[in-house]
């Protein structure tokens, strides 16, 4: 059954880029190839254009199925279709694959055009400022001079608001979403845990694992353990779970003996096989360097003095990764600068997970903002 | 779209629109504290083409702002306005809330912090009909206090005299008092006969 909300079967399309890109560390990316997913129709002025950027471990593949039997669809298919909240009977919808992923784009995993062999460990770290800088090659080359928005959850989010300091004339409106203006030591840490996982993993090779044909799988799966115990509100954990055991008693072993653990270790296992270990590690570093206040003595109302858009900026009260005093902080800063800003803080009980669950006020939230956007065309 | 029509609407119901669009100036930047449904704003960015931010801290309203096109910021008076700088709004209003929050002295302070200038307005609860509910008997109910006693969310009721005092004590300036009743304004014994009442503050 085709649901009438849904964007329905989508394809991948692939954009090769030979002009080379200047990144942040000095490195430069000779060429480069980016997957994208489009929704929708661009209107004959090209005005109705919304970039959605992914986080930590999304991908290009936003909405949609590949095919009816695809169990699965898009990350953000709740959000995203005719009648949904961004509605593509109005938007144009962009979803990529950021460089450094591992989906489609130009990453460790693909190969580097000099050698034919994987990038590994001689891909460069990138930055949230090198993803924009791309994306932005992605919208000239669909003949896109200004988005009406662009849109992010948690390092999506931070790409949002990048693209309106990058690219202050091509952006109208960025949605901010259980985002920050920068890590804190602890958030930090935790990435710094999750790499160190990866990188002590005696298959990672130094990120060269590709050629002796195996993956540091144990250090990936421990790595994304964490992640998915910070994404989640210890409320909901205890929801979800509590302290219930699966066989109903305790065995006095280190098998899975807790509900929690079997959640864990699944997540584990799944993303790590299907999840590039040197995406994850650059990803993470991403996030750790982002820092638009750095530049002007930690002042983030200085750094945004370049803004132009329209904001929205959504937090979620049970998210303690990337918690509403982190996205206020944000608030501030652009109301100093005498942006347009609305802020909503969503009562939540899902933690940082929050941001891609259909709750419903979230959900109206982001369609009355969304509604708002003057997009050229006659409804 | 229905904003023009809820505007019709919250005019005939809340009087003082009109006389705080008197008080500020064209342009101005205005900060709207427990801004509701957004109708104010609204009213005062069509006529006077302010720049305008709402504080609202309930959902609903939230979105009521949203579909009214005015900005809206989500949070607690009560918690304070540290996400404001000082003098960064030309106006600060705090329109028919003073008597439903809690920390009253907090949110004037505050509001005279961050506004060059603060409107107030609030129902009176010296005015004659409220008086003779209680020399009858029974709270007052009436149109400016139209909640039970059991459903009230107003916590800090005053009268004229009482505000008068409150920023005498507190060294507040009254630049401006109007008081009305059904939008007729009154001159002659108004904590009496004026039923809302409105000011406008600048520090001392």
């Amino acid at each position: 059954m085709q649901d009438s909300s849904s964007v329905g079967i989508v394809a991948p399309q692939t954009a090769h880029f030979t002009e080379p890109l200047t990144l942040k560390s000095g490195a430069i990316l000779p060429q480069f190839d980016l997957v994208y997913e489009t929704y929708g129709v661009l209107n004959a002025d090209k005005s109705n254009a919304v970039m959605v950027c992914h986080a930590l471990s999304g991908n290009h593949h936003v909405a949609g199925k590949y095919a009816d039997s695809d169990k699965n669809p898009g990350w953000w298919d709740n959000l995203i279709g005719p009648g949904r909240p961004l509605d593509t009977n109005r938007f144009f919808v962009i979803g990529l694959n950021n460089l450094g992923g591992c989906h489609g784009s130009s990453g460790p995993s693909s190969a580097n055009p000099t050698t034919n062999q994987p990038w590994g460990s001689q891909f460069p770290v990138l930055t949230v400022e090198d993803w924009v800088a791309s994306q932005a090659r992605l919208a000239d080359y669909l003949g896109i001079t200004q988005l009406a928005a662009v849109l992010g959850g948690s390092l999506g989010g931070m790409q949002a608001l990048q693209w309106t300091l990058s690219f202050p004339e091509r952006v109208r409106h960025a949605l901010v979403i259980a985002s920050a203006p920068n890590l804190t030591a602890q958030n930090m840490a935790f990435n710094e845990v999750a790499r160190q996982a990866i990188i002590t993993d005696p298959e990672f090779h130094g990120g060269d694992y590709y050629a002796h044909g195996v993956v540091p799988r144990r250090g990936l799966r421990i790595a994304r353990m964490l992640g998915h115990i910070t994404y989640l509100s210890d409320d909901a954990m205890g929801a979800k779970f509590g302290r219930k055991l699966r066989d109903g008693k305790i065995k006095y072993t280190f098998d899975v003996e807790f509900e929690m653990e079997s959640y864990l270790r699944y997540q584990g296992d799944k993303f790590a096989g299907e999840f590039d270990a040197n995406t994850y590690l650059r990803m993470t570093r991403a996030l750790d360097y982002y820092d638009p206040a750095l530049e002007y003595d930690g002042d983030l109302s200085a750094a945004l003095a370049e803004a132009k858009a329209d904001f929205l900026v959504v937090s979620f009260t049970s998210d303690w990764r990337f918690s509403p005093a982190r996205s206020r902080e944000i608030v501030k800063a652009l109301l100093d600068n005498e942006l347009s800003v609305s802020y909503a803080e969503v009562t939540a009980a899902h933690g940082h997970d929050a941001f891609l669950m259909p709750d419903p006020h979230y959900h109206q939230i982001l369609r009355a903002y969304l509604q708002n956007i003057d997009t050229g065309v006659a409804l | 779209m229905k904003v023009s029509d809820n505007l019709a609407l919250n005019t005939e119901f809340r009087q003082d629109f009109a006389i705080i669009a008197d008080w500020v100036k064209l342009g101005s930047k205005v900060l709207d504290l427990g801004c509701g449904d957004g109708s104010l704003l609204n009213f005062l960015q069509g006529s006077l083409e302010v720049r305008g931010y709402g504080v609202e801290k309930d959902d609903a309203n939230w979105l009521a702002c949203m579909g009214n096109g005015i900005n809206v910021i989500q949070m607690d008076l009560e918690a304070g306005l540290s996400g404001f700088e000082a003098q960064s709004f030309d106006v600060v209003v705090l329109s028919q809330t003073l008597q439903a929050v809690q920390n009253t002295e907090g949110i004037v302070q505050e509001m005279l912090r961050v506004g060059r200038e603060a409107i107030v307005t609030f129902p009176n609860f010296g005015y004659w009909r409220h008086r003779l509910q209680l020399v009858v008997g029974q709270m007052p109910v009436s149109k400016n206090l139209p909640y039970q006693w059991y459903d009230t969310p107003n916590v800090h009721l005053c009268t004229i005299n009482d505000f008068d005092k409150f920023c005498a004590s507190h060294n507040i300036h009254i630049k401006e008092r109007r008081v009305i009743t059904d939008g007729e304004p009154i001159s002659f014994m108004p904590n009496l006969l004026g039923s809302l009442a409105m000011y406008r503050l600048r520090s001392v």
